[in-house]
């Protein structure tokens, strides 16, 4: 079939092993409706999902959720999918997964663990993770990653409650042992659109927070890679999102749906093949998800003659479709969208208000 | 400091923890997986990073090298210390 010469090999195959998860992150990238556990996806699926996923050219998979260490089988699950040949990442809040486990899932071939903090401040972080005790357990797990000798990155979430403190977190971060930094502005899908006015920084702050990790970078310069998602609501153009649609990427859900991002569901009309009816490579393939936006020709105006349309790709498609209203126009970020106007009003409406947390 | 001056012969390159060379078809030849990203290696570099062990000091890889592709040492040197330097700045190699 001439269309498979052409089509990409993806990369990465996110695995959210389950949405369960004991922390509440009100900027939570999980859909409101979450899958519950008795939908979960069982250890030999898994299992079959990593060897197709090998099989498509996937080299990394990223274990997460959800809080992953919820799954019993965990440390099985890392073991098929290295026995599968895949580099594993465990992306974990360090809640719920034990000093001891962590050491099981190291013998089991784990190759890096990511941990979230919310802020270098422990109240604070334990506040906007929902959970009392949560900052102390996170220190404790980095601890253990660094002491078991597996390379550890941390994943700081940025937005107004903790962005004047950039600076201490990463200081935090170095004093963890991490090699690696992520310094993830908020992106507004899930929880996170429902908590978008309290969460939302000003453009001074975005601004200065820009700036600032620019002369971080330069100060830590060997010592730790860092790497900064840009606040798209500020962007001028958008975000390649996933490396462009159903080209670099999968995401599986804990009930098996396969999904070319984690927010893909938001699109309406949009069909979802599962791993329980079909191989990942078929899904891969042919799945009316995946052939929605693949390529460039669903693109209108202005992305359609862009000269930049191979590089963003449009943007997002679930920001295209959540401000616009519609998945096909250009994501509103971008300032040659008509509807650009939207998202400058969307982030000027910014309101002290509460958190509204997934588990409350 | 110039580049060179910053790996010395004797430093034992090797790849950390959680930094794997690996071959994949699908994808074209080798590869070099880090966290959370994925580096395609082309074959010079692979034949680099392949001994890239922790056994054996910069000078011997580049003697190895020079000898079995037949190639210039100092030409050779000058490939290795341009890698390993770009390598170790994104904390993908201990040296």
């Amino acid at each position: 079939m001439a269309i498979q010469d052409t089509l990409p090999n993806p990369l990465g195959l996110l695995a959210e092993l389950t949405h369960r998860c004991p922390l509440g992150c009100p900027y939570c990238s999980n859909p409101l409706a979450l899958d519950q556990r008795a939908e979960e996806l069982d250890t030999a699926t898994w299992a079959r999902v990593f060897c197709e996923a090998v099989g498509l050219g996937v080299l990394q998979v990223h274990l997460s959720g959800g809080e992953p260490a919820a799954r019993r089988d965990l440390i099985d699950i890392v073991k098929t999918a290295r026995d599968a040949g895949l580099y594993t990442n465990l992306i974990t809040s360090a809640v719920g997964l034990k000093l001891q486990t962590l050491g099981d899932l190291a013998d089991a071939g784990l190759d890096h663990v990511q941990i979230s903090i919310q802020d270098s401040e422990q109240k604070s972080a334990d506040h906007i993770a929902g959970y009392d005790g949560a900052s102390a357990r996170k220190r404790a797990l980095a601890a253990e990653v660094v002491r078991l000798g597996l390379p550890l990155t941390i994943n700081m979430v940025v937005h107004r409650a903790n962005i004047s403190r950039i600076e201490a977190m990463v200081e935090l971060v170095l004093a963890l042992g991490a090699s690696r930094v992520e310094i993830a502005h908020v992106q507004y899908y899930g929880w996170a659109l429902k908590n978008r006015a309290a969460l939302m920084p000003t453009r001074e702050q975005v601004e200065r927070a820009v700036r600032q990790v620019e002369l971080l970078r330069a100060k830590h310069h060997g010592r730790i890679v860092i790497d900064a998602v840009v606040p798209d609501y500020y962007a001028r153009f958008p975000k390649p999102c996933v490396g462009g649609w159903g080209r670099r990427s999968l995401n599986v859900t804990p009930a098996g749906k396969v999904l070319p991002c984690h927010a893909a569901e938001v699109i309406p009309g949009l069909e979802f093949w599962t791993v329980r009816e079909h191989s990942l490579g078929e899904i891969w393939r042919s799945s009316p998800a995946f052939s929605a936006f693949r390529g460039t020709d669903w693109m209108q105006e202005p992305c359609k003659t862009c000269a930049r349309r191979d590089q963003d790709f449009g943007g997002c498609r679930c920001q295209a479709f959540l401000i616009a209203g519609d998945a096909r126009a250009a994501d509103p970020v971008c300032h040659l969208s008509p509807h650009h106007a939207l998202v400058e009003q969307l982030a000027a409406a910014r309101e002290d208000m509460g958190f509204s947390y997934r588990h409350s | 400091m110039n580049e060179q001056a910053q790996i010395s012969d004797n430093a034992h390159p090797r790849l950390p923890r959680g930094v794997r060379l690996t071959h994949n078809e699908a994808q074209g030849g080798w590869i070099l997986l880090a966290p959370e990203r994925v580096f395609k290696a082309d074959a010079i570099s692979a034949e680099i990073l392949k001994r890239c062990t922790g056994e054996v000091t910069m000078a011997a890889i580049v003697d190895d090298l020079a000898k079995t592709f037949n190639a210039p040492r100092e030409r050779i040197h000058t490939d290795v210390v341009k890698l390993l330097t770009s390598l170790a700045d994104k904390k993908l190699l201990e040296l």
